[in-house]
């Protein structure tokens, strides 16, 4: 069981340093990611150190905050839902891993992980998938390796729609998660 | 006579933030009615020539046939009584009223105002209730509220809920506005002001507060407010979202959910703030709780069970039970001051609507016929349910009897009203 975990979050690093190939294992059980997580958090520092060693950052090679390149995976802070889901998909790790290289690489940063829900139904019960959704995403980055202290997962529920349409598309747009710095 | 205390804060309210001035109030529709309606017939009060003539008869009279246990007779036509010794009953049993108001208004020295009422029973020729209110000029409506909620008791056995006040959130332009207003949408105050919204009002059992959530912190905050000085305090500002309010019959605790310590779960925690402690486990999405009226029991929604459904627990802790089966939607639940029944918003076919179910034998009956309502709460008095909706692409307020037979819109054109709390 450690074995495997640590070969996972090894892959993960790795996949952090760049790796846009095998993709690593997707964390969508929310009963179980719940132990790996707690797993990770103790197991993660030595593993963190190796990760900031060997991950690409641009630190002292621009003036530029590479947050906001767009040419970088970290200028994307979007991670969208399917209806009625709380799974991050494969297609937004990549993103994430961008992400999560930065803050453990710069443990001064934070994110507040912005979960949103569409319009439709109760708002205290948008707000709380709101919430799934930030959560969802607060545990990947987790088991990449990111400090629980860096990370808040809020949710703003249906309250502050990017597309107040009531289309099909409106609502998807709304269904997401933004990866928020604290300091921009 | 008056209720003076209840009163009282809105008042003080008005005194103190005299930048928050009273916005036009919603407008009135009224569609449909009770099978068996009595027929109570409201004479304009008497008052001296030179006196302002306030519409006490015209807001009682609607806030009866609001109820849909009553229709106006018109009193057209007829040489006024102010006094009982004046009553010919013949003439107002020829025009079918069942009942009859009647009542004159006197002005006091330091410009307060006597305001003297009579119901009679036309068919028996007897008088079921008479009052006096010595009241100041800022008490007019109040007092036709309480002139129609004893004209309600006296006639259906039931007080009426007329002289209590709602909370609701406008949203005007890009700013949110925290009301609270008559149970008419009269007489509206703005309490609270911000351009984050605000979400899940909630009055105190005493009327004196409201615990709201504010997104102004750009996350999800429970506070509770005084409505008598404004003053207010962060009950729940913990890491994660803090929201969902509910107030302990008594005053004193409230159930929130906070995602501090995983998904969306429900505590308890004191109105200062103090005692937090954790009630649902399990790290499913559980929000929305309610009291029970005696305070023993939380419903809630979770989806623990695959999909939204409402669920009930003791406040004391243990093991949550399955309360909806209809359907795989079924959210926001609300109890009625007896204990008897819930109403909650059930999802079929996408509409959502309210529906009232009996605890009892678990049935289920949808009151209403609109497609998007939203946070259901019932009158003090149990007989009708305020909720929210949309008309067109605007948000109103309704209210709907418990038989579904009445239903009440409160509207202001241009202006998104929604998260409507009946209180005491």
């Amino acid at each position: 069981m450690n074995k495997v975990l640590w070969s996972a979050l090894f892959a993960l690093t790795l996949s952090a340093c760049g790796s846009t190939g095998d993709k690593p294992a997707t964390v969508d059980d929310q009963s179980s990611d719940r132990a790996a997580t707690q797993t990770s958090s103790s197991e993660r520092i030595g593993m963190g150190g190796d990760g900031v060693t060997g991950s690409a950052l641009p630190g002292g090679r621009a003036m530029a905050d590479p947050r906001k390149d767009p040419a970088s995976a970290l200028s994307r802070r979007s991670i969208h839902f399917d209806f009625d889901s709380f799974v991050v998909k494969d297609e937004f790790h990549p993103v994430l891993e961008a992400h999560a290289s930065l803050l453990k690489a710069n443990r001064g940063l934070s994110v507040i992980l912005q979960g949103n829900a569409d319009e439709r139904g109760s708002r205290e019960y948008n707000l709380a998938l709101g919430q799934k959704r930030a959560e969802a995403v607060r545990k990947v980055l987790a088991v990449m390796g990111v400090s629980d202290a860096q990370m808040e997962a809020i949710s703003f529920g249906e309250e502050k729609p990017r597309n107040p349409g009531n289309t099909e598309e409106a609502y998807a747009e709304n269904r997401r998660t933004d990866v928020v710095y604290a300091d921009e | 006579m008056l209720r003076a205390v209840l009163l009282f804060p809105l008042l003080c309210l008005a005194l103190l933030h005299p930048s928050f001035s009273a916005w036009a109030a919603m407008e009135i529709q009224v569609v449909g009615g009770g099978a068996s309606q009595i027929a109570v017939a409201m004479v304009p009060f008497q008052a001296a020539p030179d006196q302002p003539m306030p519409a006490l008869t015209d807001i009682a009279g609607k806030d009866l046939e609001r109820s849909g246990q009553f229709r106006r007779v018109d009193v057209s036509g007829v040489q006024p009584p102010f006094s009982p010794a004046q009553v010919n009953y013949d003439v107002w049993r020829n025009k079918g009223a069942d009942a009859l108001v009647i009542g004159q208004v006197a002005a006091l020295p330091g410009g307060r105002f006597d305001v003297r009422f009579y119901l009679l029973d036309v068919v028996r020729q007897t008088q079921l209730a008479a009052f006096s209110y010595d009241i100041s000029p800022n008490q007019w409506r109040a007092t036709a509220h309480q002139i129609a909620d004893i004209v309600h008791e006296k006639l259906t056995g039931i007080p009426g809920a007329f002289g209590s006040r709602i909370a609701y959130v406008q949203k005007r332009g890009s700013q949110f506005e925290l009301k609270v207003a008559d149970a008419d949408g009269q007489n509206p105050r703005t309490v609270m002001r911000s351009v984050e919204p605000v979400i899940s009002p909630r009055l105190s059992p005493d009327g004196g507060r409201v615990a709201y959530v504010s997104f102004e912190d750009k996350k999800p905050i429970v506070y509770v407010q005084s409505l008598k000085d404004g003053s207010r305090r962060k009950v729940a500002a913990f890491k994660g979202s803090n929201s969902a309010p509910a107030w302990a019959p008594d005053g004193r605790r409230l159930a929130v959910v906070l995602t501090r310590d995983e998904a969306s779960q429900i505590y308890l925690i004191n109105a200062d703030g103090s005692g937090l402690t954790r009630l649902t486990r399990g790290g499913n999405l559980d929000t929305e709780p309610v009291f029970s009226p005696d305070g023993k029991t939380l419903y809630f929604t979770s989806d623990r069970g695959g999909s939204a459904q409402i669920y009930q627990m003791p406040v004391s802790g243990g093991e949550p039970r399955r309360v909806s089966f209809n359907g795989r939607y079924n959210a926001s639940p609300a109890v009625s001051p007896d204990g008897r029944y819930l109403a909650y918003i059930n999802r079929e076919e996408g509409r959502f609507r309210v529906a009232l179910h009996e605890l009892a034998t678990g049935q289920m009956r949808v009151l209403t016929d609109t497609e998007r309502d939203e946070s259901p709460s019932f009158a003090p008095n149990g007989q009708a349910v305020l909720y929210a909706t949309v008309l067109g692409r605007q948000g109103i307020l309704g209210a709907v009897t418990l038989d579904g037979k009445t239903r009440t819109r409160l509207s202001e054109s241009g202006v998104d009203a929604r998260e409507p709390a009946w209180g005491q």
